[in-house]
């Protein structure tokens, strides 16, 4: 492994692939570079002490022959993290800002607290576990094609507009610390599906969205992906089949043309 | 519901037509049937859309299509256009879709400015005998020269143009593959870029054209991956278009067809919407995020275009925008065309092209920033003279689109939003996308800008000037007619004969 070019006074190296970065007194474009060059120098995995609203971490990470880096971020990550994500993993010891998983393509982001507005926007791959709630227009336009299929889990709820012109994915909202008051739930929303455990008021939703209980083909894919979630926080200690159990609404659009007859 | 609309043309047909069927085969319209039963060709002029398609593809010449001369009473507030789009609405309940840019008579500033020329006091300089640089940098520049033994110039990443005009974005899925990729071909014929528009790179053009391509990032988001970002030139987010500004679009079902659906990497036949605004955007604030977010996504090594429509407090925004940190503002005027535009907000919303360089310019130099950041002006450049004319006015480079369309084969009849093209530029039927042959539409475009640069050239020598750098803000080289006091003050330019 080469020997890092930069000094960096306050990390040290764990082993042959961890590092680990004091970044107190860093700003963004310092603390990215210096994740780019670990990963370059082939690390796999760095710990960010003392992150304190440095943007766009994880951002900086791409690399033509796919490079893959965990990162693991206690303190506060600032707005956009992992945005454009490019199949990193980033671990978060605490809350998020807005724009978490901004068109993020693949890899995994998971939060263990509350991530802000516009969580996984334009987000069209990979996935994000929210331990806590997320802010306001979450899942905003995520899309989906082929294969690539991004989903958003979330312990809590959302606030409004939720799935906002949503074309694809799937955003689960456990409801875990209270009742769902999002409104405006799914406005132009022509494709995907959100899930929500509890129930929803019809006025809650936009129009276009089509509100039905999910059927066993939907519990067994809300299944794999509630697992996946209580693996990420075990210190919540839930069963899976508790959670499913319960009451679930499935929202899906009406029509993947909600527009088609505005024109002339 | 039977339509109570006039036709908008008739289609003459003379004794030369020899049944030879072609105009059927041309017009995807339908306009033109074979009639068996008496063996001759009958034409509809309802259908006719007016692109000249048939009359140029006639053998015989036999096919002429011309405005309809019927009309309704002459009434000056009831044109015959205000009387059939509410019996057009009123047949249909929709919003009036139109393409191209808006054909209203809104004043066309080029054609009130005029350029100089050296007499006597100095002499003017022959392009064909000595050396003229239109060669353009666009991106920040530094606010000083530095010299020192630092090897590390510091510098910003920049685009090196050989002839200071980029096509404009027109996105695959609004435009054929084949349009797409001539403007592709073209661009690094010609050394300058295309732009992709909101439509994503299809995935096999992306090692080939990556030096020549400005990728776009819309609303819509489509296409979008650190990969598609790092294939590039530079990074284009566009905020607004002349044509349409402050709404979002919508690409509709028909036109995304499998590989238009896997470029912009959402499922085949659903509509492929753009918001009106960037939900991450709603603020100078947040635009600084979204430009950084790619700087850092691209390693800092792309410059970074903000593209705005030109609307009524352009300087204020352009100040913002370039404090944001883009390297390059385009504008784009209210003429500037579209695939696909409400009509309403085509003809009526944004401001002309020239009136936004030259507040613009003058905005970014009072307040000491103008170095800070390159500008691209489109929408409305017709010709060589208006590329000049928009560089005297304080651009750095002109965008064009709908010259290169025509350059392709565009009549401008405006059907874009059919995705029936004709031509085959705007569609995307496999049939009528054949029409556009690759390697004719990519030499009629290098021909365009060749044949431009060359015109560049000659007004630049008879101004005296002999690099297209010594142009620019050269406000001095204009001078204004049949101009308001008001006008001139916000071109800032002399009347004729001051």
């Amino acid at each position: 492994m080469e020997e890092l070019q930069l000094e960096i006074s306050c990390s040290r190296t764990y082993s042959e692939s961890a590092i680990e970065i004091d970044a107190s007194h860093m700003d963004t474009r310092e603390l990215n570079s210096l994740l780019r060059e670990i990963m370059l120098s082939g690390y796999e995995r760095a710990v960010l002490r003392n992150v304190c609203g440095q943007r766009y971490i994880g951002t900086r990470l791409y690399s033509p022959e796919r490079r893959v880096v965990t990162i693991e971020i206690y303190g506060t990550p600032g707005n956009d993290l992992g945005a454009f994500l490019f199949g990193h993993r980033v671990l978060v010891h605490g809350n998020a800002q807005d724009g978490v998983g901004n068109t993020m393509e693949s890899g995994e982001i998971v939060i263990e607290g509350r991530a802000g507005d516009v969580t996984g926007m334009s987000m069209r791959g990979g996935r994000i576990f929210v331990q806590g709630d997320v802010g306001y227009r979450a899942a905003l336009h995520m899309k989906e094609h082929d294969q690539k299929r991004p989903v958003i889990v979330v312990g809590g709820t959302s606030q409004d507009f939720l799935g906002e012109y949503m074309a694809g994915g799937m955003v689960i909202l456990l409801g875990l610390y209270g009742a769902h008051t999002a409104r405006f739930i799914g406005s132009g929303m022509h494709g995907g599906a959100i899930y929500l455990r509890g129930s929803i008021r019809e006025d809650q939703v936009d129009g276009h969205v089509l509100i039905s209980r999910p059927d066993d083909a939907d519990r067994e894919l809300l299944g794999h992906q509630i697992s996946g979630f209580l693996e990420r926080f075990p210190d919540l200690s839930l069963e899976r089949d508790d959670i499913l159990e319960c009451d679930w609404t499935k929202l899906s659009p009406r029509s993947s043309r909600p527009y088609g007859k505005l024109y002339a | 519901m039977r339509s109570l609309v006039l036709p908008e043309f008739t289609i003459f047909r003379s004794d030369e037509c020899d049944g030879c069927r072609a105009c059927e085969h041309q017009c995807p319209f339908g306009a033109h049937t074979y009639d068996a039963s008496n063996d001759k060709m009958v034409s509809d002029s309802r259908r006719c859309a007016g692109c000249q398609r048939c009359a140029v593809f006639c053998p015989k010449g036999a096919i002429e299509i011309r405005p309809s001369p019927s009309f309704y009473r002459p009434n000056a507030s009831w044109s015959r256009e205000r009387i059939e789009d509410i019996k057009r609405q009123a047949e249909s309940g929709g919003v009036l879709l139109t393409g191209c840019g808006s054909d209203k008579p809104f004043r066309i500033y080029w054609d009130h400015m005029l350029l100089n020329a050296s007499q006597v006091t100095n002499p003017s300089i022959d392009p064909l005998r000595e050396p003229m640089e239109l060669r353009t940098f666009l991106g920040s520049k530094p606010e000083r020269l530095l010299l020192g033994d630092d090897t590390d110039t510091g510098r910003d990443p920049f685009l090196m143009l050989e002839t200071p005009i980029l096509f404009s974005a027109m996105s695959y899925g609004a435009i054929s593959y084949n349009a797409f990729q001539a403007l592709a071909i073209a661009a690094s014929r010609s050394g300058t870029f295309f732009n992709t528009g909101e439509g994503g790179m299809p995935a096999e053009m992306r090692s080939r054209f990556k030096k020549q391509t400005i990728v776009q990032v819309a609303s819509g988001r489509f296409g979008i991956d650190a990969e598609y970002l790092n294939c590039a030139a530079a990074v284009e987010i566009k905020i607004g278009q002349g044509a349409k500004p402050g709404i979002g679009g919508h690409l509709p079902g028909e036109k995304v067809s499998q590989h238009v659906a896997a470029t912009r990497m959402i499922p085949e036949g659903t509509d492929a919407i753009s918001p009106a605004p960037h939900h991450d955007i709603y603020s100078i604030e947040d635009l600084e995020m979204l430009i950084s977010a790619i700087k850092e996504v691209t390693n800092y090594e792309k410059p970074v275009i903000v593209k705005v429509a030109a609307v009524h407090n352009i300087s204020a925004i352009a100040s913002g925008i370039v404090r944001a940190g883009a390297d390059i503002l385009a504008i784009d005027g209210v003429r500037g065309g579209t695939g696909a535009a409400p009509k309403v907000i085509r003809d009526n919303v944004g401001i002309p092209i020239e009136l936004a360089i030259s507040s613009v310019d003058r905005r970014l130099r009072d307040e000491g920033i103008r170095e800070r950041c390159s500008i691209i002006a489109g929408g409305g450049i017709r010709c060589s003279a208006d590329v000049v004319k928009a560089i005297a006015l304080g651009a750095d480079a002109v965008y064009i689109g709908t010259a290169a369309l025509i350059a392709m084969g565009c009549t401008l009849c405006q059907r874009c939003y059919t995705g029936r093209c004709s031509w085959g530029i705007c569609t995307q039927d496999p049939e009528l996308v054949r029409r556009l042959n690759l390697d004719d539409a990519s030499q009629r475009l290098v021909n365009l800008l060749s044949a431009w640069s060359h015109e560049i050239k000659e007004m630049l020598g008879g101004m005296g000037i002999n690099a297209i750098e010594s142009l620019r803000g050269n406000r001095d080289q204009l001078r204004g007619v049949g101009l308001h006091e008001w006008e001139l003050d916000v071109l800032g330019i002399k009347g004729a004969g001051e």
